[in-house]
């Protein structure tokens, strides 16, 4: 039995008429004490008895592989195996795969694929024999340099933009590039695997199980049904545990042929390589407008780059589609095949840079016109989708702008760059708008109701995200029960298989399977007390109908039900355009002496529908605008010009935000209610706080010093070049 | 990681004895030595841990100071006589790294830390440091953060120490035990030895010499400032870095002792630039003159060319404040 | 190689390849494996833990170095017999001091040990003189825990925790 919803429109919010309370609050993480203890299990974590040890080992150049030395990698000591399996993967499985990602170990497409695992009793000893097998390549390099191949794929042309920028009282016509992205999750991908005759349990990292199990099958050549993976932690995943990872698929080969459990953790420095990577981006930014800055025409054509062989080019414009009005467009990615490590999915794939660059172009629109940058922005909020003429299911940009602007002080600002300075300090601030892309996956959820309480179980899974703080939220506003009343179960494929946790979507999807499990339920209870669901208040553990007030315990009798939820996206997501929309705004110093910027204070105000728990919501809003400070200052992933490999391939070097990076943040939600989303009325968060927050900082690099960069990040030497 | 045996030394003759087999090394703090053996950049065979000598111990020696070599980071940052007296050096100490690291850092083992350059770290790319006659990856590559003063042509990966930047600007000595029993002193500026050809041989020590104590004499300067500039707001190398001892004495700079990080293979002193300053008014042309002196001979790669005026900014404004 | 490990008052004897680190050692070793692996290089601050008091980073210290060192991990931090949780590690909870809770037991480590150092008056690189009074502004706090990274970036909700926890052990 399930309660199957395909959403095909409108749906009627059933929350606001629910009595627990709990929803929408900002409830503590159920899992916190598990947390801050040391208690909660990650992926490498709870070894098996007999487990051996496995370490994957690079290619040191692209070309045909000879692992030279096997033999006697073999007999040191503690050596169990050095495998070398066709089955291996090449790099991670792009985001919703469902299928093997390219295999095979005999040919090196890039400097840093995995091509041998060697297994032996200890780590150390893995180690050691890893780092001892020497690996040659020969044969002619593919290109690394985005410049050097013509890229594949054209933009989608409407209109005619040539004409509308010659005829345009102010044209900008700008490039901006932005560098491979890392999204270094702290919790290296790994993986314990364990045979049972032909069934294998793997213990993972992994953000999508119901895809992974699927991969992970197809990579090993046996029935989905006879993988398990379990994941009930993932210790950030950010788009780098999307798709199967190399470690899982060789852990699972090692393991069966050695007949015992294997765990395999990447390096750090190997997982830079072999997850995927945020594409590098140049992006030309075309703006056409009119004296009052009314926008005739854009566009917004990005270069990004992938290995042969993968699907993925990183959507950089897909909300240049929908953001602003202007009739005459060309909007599009080319993609360029290089032997550089395989890009894919990184928090906000197409926004978080897309959105950035474009949002820098709106600023230097804003200099141009002489406008101010909100109300730049205000005047080209579309009535309806530019790209494909469908309404908005809801348009929040402008009460966003409006409302952090009024938050910020905005209004304060002196519209000329270098007008505030503090020492050697130059002092300015920045905004930009945030878009991102709302979507809806297919998800199920099951609910088991006992006197004790409610336990609800999928295979979604919580990254950090707040899933099982929101789902017993949901779960317990919809079956009247205090959060101490349910179980969250989360994280293997043994469960209903959920959204996976990507693309914003886990909460809202997975969160409405929930929620249909519970309606489920509350249906079930309804017949028992006779009479319709949409009378039934559940509250605190009693049941009431009419004036009928009984412990539901009593109502259940004895009988312990089950409730069955499964969501799909239908027209709902055809017929109208469903976005979330945010204003970011930022204040920086940056030192005359040495093009230092440090950010002082942050602002942003959203909208994503029902805010389901404001303390997770906001944890996930200060994560994407610290990763915006990353994307505008320090964050750049650099391959080496020769042979493309990763440079700078640790956390010494690959320079993520650490706190004295990070100012106080300050984050708000607008009330909001998007029925389009589904009967929760929300929308995804994960990601919006990201989209933009790069281009606030540069904009406020720009109004401190007089110094545009266009080129992120906006390291010192970089700012200081125009400082000079 | 080779495997290799440990052991604890309880004394320096014990030390040196454990130290006199080929390919054994001296562990402290270990923060650098098992990074790079963790990636078998480096693979001693034997380690010789002189954390539990008693080399931890910071002293008074007349106006003087005798910092143990196993003396952390932390400690001596936090030194009432050091934040006193030389706080040029609890500057530079508490720019670097992070207060986890601070923790076990030690201050011989400072004096010895490596370069982070990444063809250094990366086994599976050519590296004269790593591998004498093996080329240089670097040249021709990506080099954002190398040094651009007493490069060669075999070799430009920079010295990343903070430390040892303001310890040459304060003239201090380093004190080894030789494996004889014999105690030499060397002044910290004879102590580094630039790469030439031979890159792999960073420091005049040999198989065997053990680091005792570094000696700070009585700070010749007591404007003392150091000024680091990095790509995040903590925990990251220096992009340049200075350190300045000066005093001043009616108006003009009686003595001036500047450092540099982040520009060379060694932690960096140019005695011109000292002399240039010594005995002058400080002005903004005499600082902009400094600094020309100071970079003559640099030679940038590129990825690096935004070092030279970054330093020469740097420069000005830290001459300024120490002399305001 | 045999070595003797005080771990949050409880001794543990092993025999060790001298290779193991002390990080190693508490998790695949001695099962406690709240201490975290996040780099094993010193970079990011996840394997955090007490020394003697003090913060060190587990992953760059072999255990053979640490016999007879007493040794605190996440797992001891709760207080008292009945394992309640420290004021610290409370407030982490209210405040949403972590998301995925891979870096957190390196945070709580990190600024158990961190209180210590202010305590004791150790200057950072954030204070404007050397003295040796320093309070717990924005610019101190972020600069002392900077050697823990967040990816998920919960450092409002962190630093929020400790002034929190610092201010009900009655520090500023």
């Amino acid at each position: 039995m399930s309660l199957d919803l395909k959403l095909d429109g409108r749906s009627e919010d059933r929350f606001g008429t629910m009595a627990q309370g709990l929803l929408g609050t900002p409830a503590d993480r159920p899992e916190g004490v598990l947390k801050v203890t040391g208690a909660a299990t990650y992926a490498a974590e709870n070894l098996p008895e007999n487990c051996a040890f496995g370490m994957l080992v690079r290619a040191p150049g692209q070309g045909k592989v000879t692992a030279v030395n096997a033999d006697e990698v073999r007999a040191m000591p503690g050596v169990l195996a050095v495998i070398r399996d066709e089955r291996m993967i090449r790099n991670a499985a792009q985001g919703t795969a469902n299928e093997a990602p390219v295999q095979g170990v005999d040919h090196a497409e890039y400097v840093g694929q995995p091509v041998a695992v060697v297994v032996a009793e200890s780590f150390e000893q893995a180690r050691h024999a890893a780092q001892s097998l020497k690996i040659t390549t020969e044969g002619s390099p593919g290109p690394v340099d985005p410049d050097a191949v013509e890229p594949e794929g054209e933009p989608t042309r409407t209109g005619d933009l040539d004409s509308a920028m010659k005829d345009a009282v102010h044209a900008l016509d700008l490039t901006y590039t932005t560098p491979s992205h890392s999204s270094t999750p702290m919790e290296p991908h790994a993986a314990i695997a364990e045979w049972d005759g032909d069934r294998v349990s793997v213990r993972a990292s992994l953000q999508m199980l119901k895809y992974n199990r699927n991969e992970l099958a197809d990579c090993l050549g046996i029935s989905a049904e006879n993988v398990r993976i379990q994941s009930p932690f993932v210790g950030g995943g950010f788009g780098s545990k999307l798709g199967i990872t190399a470690e899982a698929v060789s852990a699972a080969i090692a393991a069966r042929e050695l007949g015992r459990p294997v765990r395999v953790v990447q390096h750090r420095r190997q997982a830079f390589e072999t997850v995927t990577r945020r594409s590098e981006t140049t992006q030309r930014i075309r703006l056409a407008a009119d004296a009052e800055g009314r926008l005739s025409g854009l566009g917004h054509e990005a270069l990004v780059s992938n290995l042969p062989g993968e699907t993925f080019a990183e959507p950089v414009t897909q909300a240049s589609a929908f953001a602003y009005a202007g009739a005459h467009r060309v909007i599009g990615e080319r993609l360029a095949r290089l032997h550089r490590p395989a890009a894919g999915s990184v928090r906000a794939p197409g926004e978080a840079v897309g959105v950035t660059a474009f949002e820098c172009a709106m600023d230097e629109l804003a200099v141009k016109t002489g406008l101010d940058p909100v109300e730049l922005r205000r005047r080209n909020i579309p009535d309806k989708d530019p790209s494909s003429g469908k309404p908005f299911s809801s348009h929040m940009l402008a009460a966003a702008l409006d409302d952090g602007a009024g938050r910020f002080g905005w209004s304060d600002r002196a519209p000329e760059p270098r007008s505030r300075r503090e020492g050697e300090w130059w002092i300015g601030s920045g905004m930009a708008a945030a878009f991102r892309v709302n979507i809806m996956m297919e998800a199920e959820a099951r609910i088991d109701l006992t006197p004790d309480g409610a336990v609800v179980e999928t295979d979604m899974t919580d990254l950090g995200t707040g899933t099982y703080a929101i789902l017993t939220q949901i779960a317990g506003e919809a079956l009247g029960l205090p959060a101490e009343s349910v179980t969250v179960r989360l994280g293997d494929t043994d469960f209903p298989p959920g959204s996976g946790s990507g693309g914003s979507w886990g909460s809202a999807t997975t969160g409405n399977a929930v929620w249909l499990a519970a309606l489920d339920l509350r249906r079930q209870i309804a017949a028992r007390l006779d009479c319709d669901e949409a009378e039934l208040t559940l509250r605190d553990g009693q049941a009431t109908c009419g004036n009928v007030t009984r412990a539901l315990a009593e109502v259940l009798g004895g009988d312990d039900l089950r409730g069955h939820g499964h969501i799909t996206a239908g027209d709902a997501f055809e017929d109208v355009v469903q976005s979330t929309f945010g204003a970011h705004f930022a204040e920086v110093a940056v030192s005359d002496v040495t093009g230092e910027v440090r950010v002082r204070r942050m602002l942003g105000s959203f909208a994503a529908g029902r805010i389901l728990n404001e303390k997770t919501a906001r944890s996930q809003c200060h994560g994407g605008m610290t990763w915006g400070i990353g994307m505008a200052l320090t964050e750049e992933l650099t391959h080496d010009r020769r042979d493309g490999h990763m440079v700078n391939r640790d956390l010494a070097e690959y320079h993520v935000a650490v706190n004295a990076d990070v100012p106080p943040l300050e984050v708000h939600f607008l009330e909001e209610l998007d029925p389009w989303s589904g009967p929760m009325q929300s929308k995804g968060l994960g990601e919006l706080g990201i989209c933009g927050a790069g281009a606030a900082v540069l904009n406020a690099v720009y109004h401190a010093c007089g110094v545009r960069i266009r080129d992120m990040p906006a390291t010192p030497d970089k700012v200081l070049a125009g400082l000079e | 990681m080779r495997p290799f045996d440990y052991v604890r030394a309880t004394d320096a003759a014990g030390a040196s004895n454990a130290a006199q087999a080929a390919n054994a090394a001296f562990i402290a703090g270990g923060t650098n030595l098992l990074d790079l053996m963790k990636l078998e950049v480096m693979a001693p065979e034997k380690l010789v841990d002189i954390s539990r000598m008693g080399l931890d111990q910071v002293e008074e020696q007349g106006r003087d100071l005798r910092i143990g070599a196993t003396v952390t980071n932390s400690d001596l940052a936090a030194d009432l006589r050091v934040r006193a007296r030389w706080p040029v050096l609890s500057r530079a100490l508490l720019a670097g790294a992070s207060g986890q690291l601070r923790n076990k850092a030690t201050t011989g083992g400072n004096l010895l830390q490596r370069t982070r350059c990444p063809y250094f770290y990366d086994t599976d790319t050519p590296c004269n440091k790593r591998q004498p006659g093996e080329g240089c990856s670097a040249l021709g590559g990506e080099t954002r953060n190398h040094a651009i003063l007493g490069t060669s042509a075999e070799c430009i990966a920079l010295h990343p120490s903070d430390m040892a930047v303001a310890l040459r600007a304060l003239d201090a000595r380093v004190e080894v035990r030789v494996p004889d029993g014999a105690v030499t002193e060397h002044e910290l500026g004879d102590f580094h030895r630039q790469p030439g050809d031979r890159p792999d041989r960073e420091t005049v020590l040999n198989q065997g010499d053990l680091i005792t104590s570094v000696l700070l004499p009585a700070p010749a300067g007591d404007r003392q400032v150091y000024r680091k500039v990095r790509d995040r707001a903590s925990y990251a190398f220096a992009l340049v870095s200075v350190a300045a001892v000066l005093r001043v004495e009616e108006g003009r700079i009686a003595h001036a002792a500047i450092g540099f990080g982040g520009l060379g293979t060694v932690p960096w002193r140019d005695p011109s630039v000292d002399e240039l300053l010594t005995g002058e008014r400080p002005t903004t042309a005499l600082f902009d003159k400094a600094a020309d002196l100071l970079l003559q001979g640099a030679e940038t790669h590129g990825g690096d060319d935004f070092k030279p005026p970054l330093a020469r900014r740097v420069l000005r404004a830290v001459l300024e404040e120490a002399t305001a | 190689m045999q070595t003797t490990l005080s771990i949050n008052g409880t001794e543990h004897r092993l025999d060790l390849d001298t290779r193991v680190t002390l990080l190693d050692a508490l998790r695949d070793h001695l099962g406690l494996c709240g201490s975290k692996k996040g780099c094993d290089h010193g970079q990011c601050g996840a394997c955090t833990v007490l020394v003697g008091g003090r913060r060190i980073n587990a992953c760059l210290t072999l255990a053979v170095m640490h016999d007879g060192d007493e040794i605190t991990t996440v797992e001891g931090l709760a207080e008292g017999a009945d394992g309640g949780l420290s004021p610290l590690q409370r407030a982490f909870i209210t405040h949403d001091g972590f998301q995925c809770g891979y870096c957190t037991p390196g945070q709580l480590c990190s600024a158990t040990g961190m209180l210590g150092e202010l305590a004791e008056g150790w200057p950072s690189h954030a204070s404007a003189d050397l003295d040796g009074n320093y309070e717990l502004s924005q610019e101190e706090l972020s600069e002392r825990m900077s050697g823990n990274i967040c990816r998920c970036s919960c450092y409002p909700g962190i630093n929020a925790a400790i002034r929190d926890a610092a201010g009900a052990e009655g520090r500023k």
